[in-house]
């Protein structure tokens, strides 16, 4: 047991998926030219009033429910007052006394098995611009396409005491997102941006010790890399005598390293206050039910269910739930061909491999499920081997056809014609006289090497089951 | 009068070393000739429509409203020759309704003063009396309706100002309740508070402007999903029975042994003629008056404080450049506002500080919920509107009060309540002393705006036969 323990907090910010800002009607878009989607609401111009969008906050709902949180009927705009020039009116409309919701949590799994993260509380904000620093020589710029983009922050307990706990949870929250279908949840277009709130304490100790805030970190593998360092960079102040100082660190990903922001002393009073423009936010009990509705089987319980009533294994049911479309894919499968065992193994392994190539996920991918079905079946009819089904299942997607069609135009039907099997098996003993000695002298895993010669002399179209059944009926006489 | 006599005649007078000074900024003769050209039948009122309403007549507008074809300075250097790529709620229905924009008004500084010598553009003068301020912060608006230069204005009122100048200057301002009218297009001195306003030359100028301008925004939050004002109702003559059956309470605290002499005797003159008129007048009490103007005073600059932080010198307005990002911010803001605008927005910086948030915002808040309980119950208790002096003394001198901020202050203490209870209120000349107006301020019950006008219409007809 090591001396100190690691105390996580994480506040995540995840865009929502409105397509709109949240306080005026210009659209949301990654990647356009600068300054393109603006108006005189979010680019602050005197005499401009913010109105709320309401599809942006069923999405908020959806994600607090989502996180077991418990909703409230009322909450309050705030604003959070601060100068920075890509923060246009001054101030960022947020929640601040009385967030949307509160007191949720996230069961996942640890290092040391299923583990829950209790989340403090949910708010609604504006998004900031984007300063650019590096565009032009000797001066800053700045873009406001982002500024008033619909958020979500999520505050979590600071129940994580690992690195890779930090990792395998924030997968697990991002899923349950994705699944919730609030937003892109993209870590590189800056869609879901993580902070983390890190200090140490002697194993054992409940308290909690000064922390540091890690910003700027862009994928979950960075989060864990620049917890670990900090943890490191701790413990180290602390056995050299020293005190962990407040502060705010940036992480560098291109170097690796953690950098010094600002110590806690410099940090902002924001002023908060009742954002005088808008009234509180007040939900119907029907529109809370509403979304609790609308939200689909969460990836956890999911998973439970593909293990436990269609008999999965616990790998094979994470993997089939990674994604909604994934999952709802595969559970079309496994209803249509009433077999999840073999549904399981096909969607797993060839389809997504074919996926995987193509570049395409579930919600997209070229042949849908009822013709993966088709396909089982004619595997499960025997009308097809194994072998083959694999090569249909490339056609089918190339050619946008059916498997039976494929399986009819090709002549790619399982030959069970006991006279040309028998055919084929003849000239094979005859061409291998060598090993038929051998087998009979008691060689008897020689039979495979015949099989194979039999399958391949008939183009893979011979049902292996027939030939063995044959092949062995001969040799024996 | 044409277009051309109108704009002739402020640019003649106002040109004098006399002059008010109570326009900012006037619109062109030929875009002001081409907006009365473009009225329809419907425009210039002949089809009876409310939408025609205003049919061709002059209106002047406070330069903290936004318009397309007029600078909005906000009366301070930081948006000198500013121009907004949108307009103004209020000043599109106006214009739609057949309303003529002159020009804009001068005013204190983003609204903050009860002078309008806040302004970066010199003060305005009182029309009565050269010598003496206007009142503020729509000072420009209330002179220009004074002297004659247009028979109606809209202005701003966040504690007073639409019913102090209205006051100062003779004429009648009407602060509607809270969310009556869109704020969308108004700069934002203190969002809670603030409310456009209307002037006229009559009762009647002054209501059928609210009306025009009133009703639903879905661009502002705050505007209350309610029909506008029916202009039928607003307009009608006064009922032939007067105010029979109406109670008028006359509230104990606004009537201090302070009170300038003067007005106490208008003030009781103007409550005999309503009394006459069938009201009945009852005294009551507004226990937490005193507590207004210290609740305002810090509520208001709060406000501001945010408000005011877009001006920034960033994206628009003035800037000063200097080396660091800070300076710039410094430089721009030290140099592009005022000396009043800076107190205010250090008061409510301080006021919404870690650590004061609670003794200082938290406390005015709480004193704002009890002012408003005092007029809950006031009018719960059978009392229909309120009549009080709106202003403790008459216009007082240029120069008078401007070193010291807390008499300055103290002229809203009879206008702020109003405010900070959202209720409708308005000023209407009720006499004059020594040639110097005095205002009555009456006040409604939340939404109560047709009550409150014809109320003011009897007071008007009255007060002109005596």
């Amino acid at each position: 047991m090591t001396a100190w323990q690691p105390v996580v907090g994480i506040e995540l910010h995840a865009q929502l998926g409105t397509g709109r800002k949240l306080f005026c009607a210009d659209r949301a878009v990654f990647g356009a030219a600068p300054n393109t989607h603006v108006c005189p609401v979010c680019l602050g111009l005197p005499g401009a009033l913010p109105t709320l969008d309401a599809d942006a906050v069923r999405l908020a709902i959806r994600t607090a429910l989502a996180l077991e949180c418990t909703v409230h009927d009322r909450s309050v705009w705030a604003r959070k007052n601060y100068f920075y020039p890509d923060l246009p009116k001054g101030y960022q409309i947020t929640q601040f006394e009385e967030p949307l919701a509160t007191s949720g949590s996230v069961e996942f799994d640890s290092s040391d098995g299923p583990a829950v993260v209790r989340i403090h509380r949910i708010h609604m904000e504006e998004d900031a611009g984007k300063s650019v620093h590096d565009r032009i020589a000797g001066a800053s710029a700045v873009d406001l396409n982002r500024a008033g983009i619909p958020l979500v922050e999520i505050v979590t307990e600071p129940d994580l005491h690992e690195p890779a706990d930090v990792r395998a949870f924030l997968q697990t929250l991002k899923r349950i997102l994705e699944y919730a279908d609030v937003g892109d949840c993209s870590m590189e277009e800056g869609s879901l941006r993580v902070d983390a709130n890190v200090s140490i304490r002697r194993t054992g100790d409940r308290g909690l010790n000064t922390k540091t805030e890690i910003k700027n970190v862009n994928s979950f593998a960075g989060v864990e890399r620049a917890i670990q360092l900090e943890i490191a960079r701790q413990i180290e102040v602390v056995e050299s005598g020293a005190a962990v100082r407040s502060e705010t660190l940036l992480w560098d990903d291109h170097r690796g390293v953690l950098r010094f922001m600002r110590a806690k002393e410099d940090s902002h009073d924001y002023r908060y206050f009742p954002e005088p423009d808008l009234r509180p936010l007040r939900l119907s009990a029907d529109l809370i039910a509403s979304e609790r509705d609308a939200l689909p089987e969460l990836p956890r319980a999911r998973a439970t269910r593909f293990r436990k009533a269609l008999g999965l294994s616990a790998y094979a049911a994470d993997v089939l739930t990674q994604t909604a479309d994934g999952a709802d894919y595969f559970e079309a499968v496994a209803n249509g061909c009433n077999d999840a065992q073999s549904a399981a193994n096909w969607v797993m392994g060839p389809v997504q491999a074919l996926m995987k190539e193509h570049g395409s996920a579930a919600g997209d991918f070229g042949i849908r499920p009822d013709r993966i079905v088709e396909l089982l079946e004619l595997l499960d009819a025997a009308t097809i081997s194994d072998a083959i089904a694999k090569k249909v299942l490339r056609w089918m997607l190339e050619e946008s056809k059916a498997a039976g069609t494929i399986v009819s135009e090709r002549g790619l039907e399982q030959v069970r014609d006991t006279a040309l099997l028998v055919d084929w098996i003849e000239e094979v003993l005859a061409a291998h006289p060598g090993e038929v000695e051998r087998y009979l002298d008691g060689e008897a895993k020689l039979v495979g090497f015949f099989v194979g010669r039999v399958m391949g002399r008939s183009g893979g179209r011979a049902d292996p089951r027939q030939v063995n059944a044959l092949l062995r009926d001969r040799l024996r006489a | 009068m044409t277009a051309a006599d109108s704009l002739e005649r402020i640019r003649r007078e106002e040109s004098l070393d006399s002059g008010l000074n109570a326009f900012v900024s006037l619109a062109g003769v030929r875009a002001m000739e081409t907006a009365v050209g473009s009225l329809s039948e419907v425009g210039r009122g002949t089809a009876g429509n409310e939408r025609g309403v205003l049919g061709g007549r002059f209106v002047a507008v406070k330069d903290n409203l936004v318009t397309l074809d007029l600078p909005v300075t906000c009366g301070s250097n930081m948006l000198a020759g500013y121009r907004s790529p949108f307009e103004a709620t209020a000043v599109r229905l106006l214009r739609k309704a057949g309303g003529i924009v002159v020009g804009k008004t001068n005013m204190d500084e983003f609204g903050m003063g009860s002078s309008t010598e806040n302004s970066a553009w010199g003060p305005t003068l009182n029309p009565h009396d050269r010598t003496r301020v206007p009142g503020g912060s729509s000072g420009g608006s209330a002179a220009a309706v004074a002297a004659g230069y247009v028979s109606m204005a809209l202005g701003s009122d966040t504690g007073g100002s639409v019913r102090q100048p209205a006051a100062l200057c003779g004429v009648v301002g009407i602060k509607p309740t809270y969310g009556r009218v869109s704020r969308y297009g108004l700069v934002a001195f203190a969002s809670s508070l603030d409310q456009i306003g209307t002037f006229g030359g009559s009762v009647h100028d002054a209501a059928t402007l609210l009306a025009v301008i009133s009703g639903h925004d879905r661009r502002d939050a705050t505007s209350a999903n309610r029909p506008p004002l029916s202009l039928a109702d607003i307009v009608a003559d006064p009922d032939a029975q007067g105010l029979a059956g109406i109670t008028i309470g006359v509230p104990v605290e606004y009537f201090p042994d302070t009170l300038d002499t003067e007005v106490r005797s208008r003030t009781d003159r103007a409550l005999y003629h309503l009394r006459a008129a069938g009201a009945t007048v009852r005294e009551v009490t507004l226990p937490n008056t005193d507590l207004a103007v210290p609740c305002y005073y810090v509520l208001a600059p709060a406000e501001a404080s945010s408000n005011l932080a877009r001006f920034d010198g960033v994206r628009f307005g003035q800037r000063v450049s200097a080396g660091s990002l800070l300076e710039m911010y410094q430089a721009t803001r030290g140099e592009g506002m005022g000396l009043e605008v800076k107190r205010r927005i250090m008061l409510g910086t301080f006021a919404l500080s870690a650590g004061y948030y609670d003794a200082y915002y938290g406390t005015a808040q709480r004193a704002r919920v009890n002012i408003r309980a005092d007029f809950e119950r006031v009018f719960g208790q059978g009392v229909d509107l309120i009549f009080t002096p709106t202003t403790p003394s008459p216009a007082f001198r240029i120069g008078e009060k401007i070193d010291d901020p807390l008499a300055m202050y103290r002229q809203d203490i009879f206008t702020t309540p109003a405010s900070l209870a959202g209720i409708p209120a308005m000023s209407v000349p009720i006499g004059s002393v020594q040639g110097l107006p005095v205002g009555g301020q009456l006040l409604a019950p939340w939404w109560e705006e047709v009550t409150m006008i014809q109320a003011a219409r009897v007071l008007e007809a009255t007060m002109n036969a005596s």
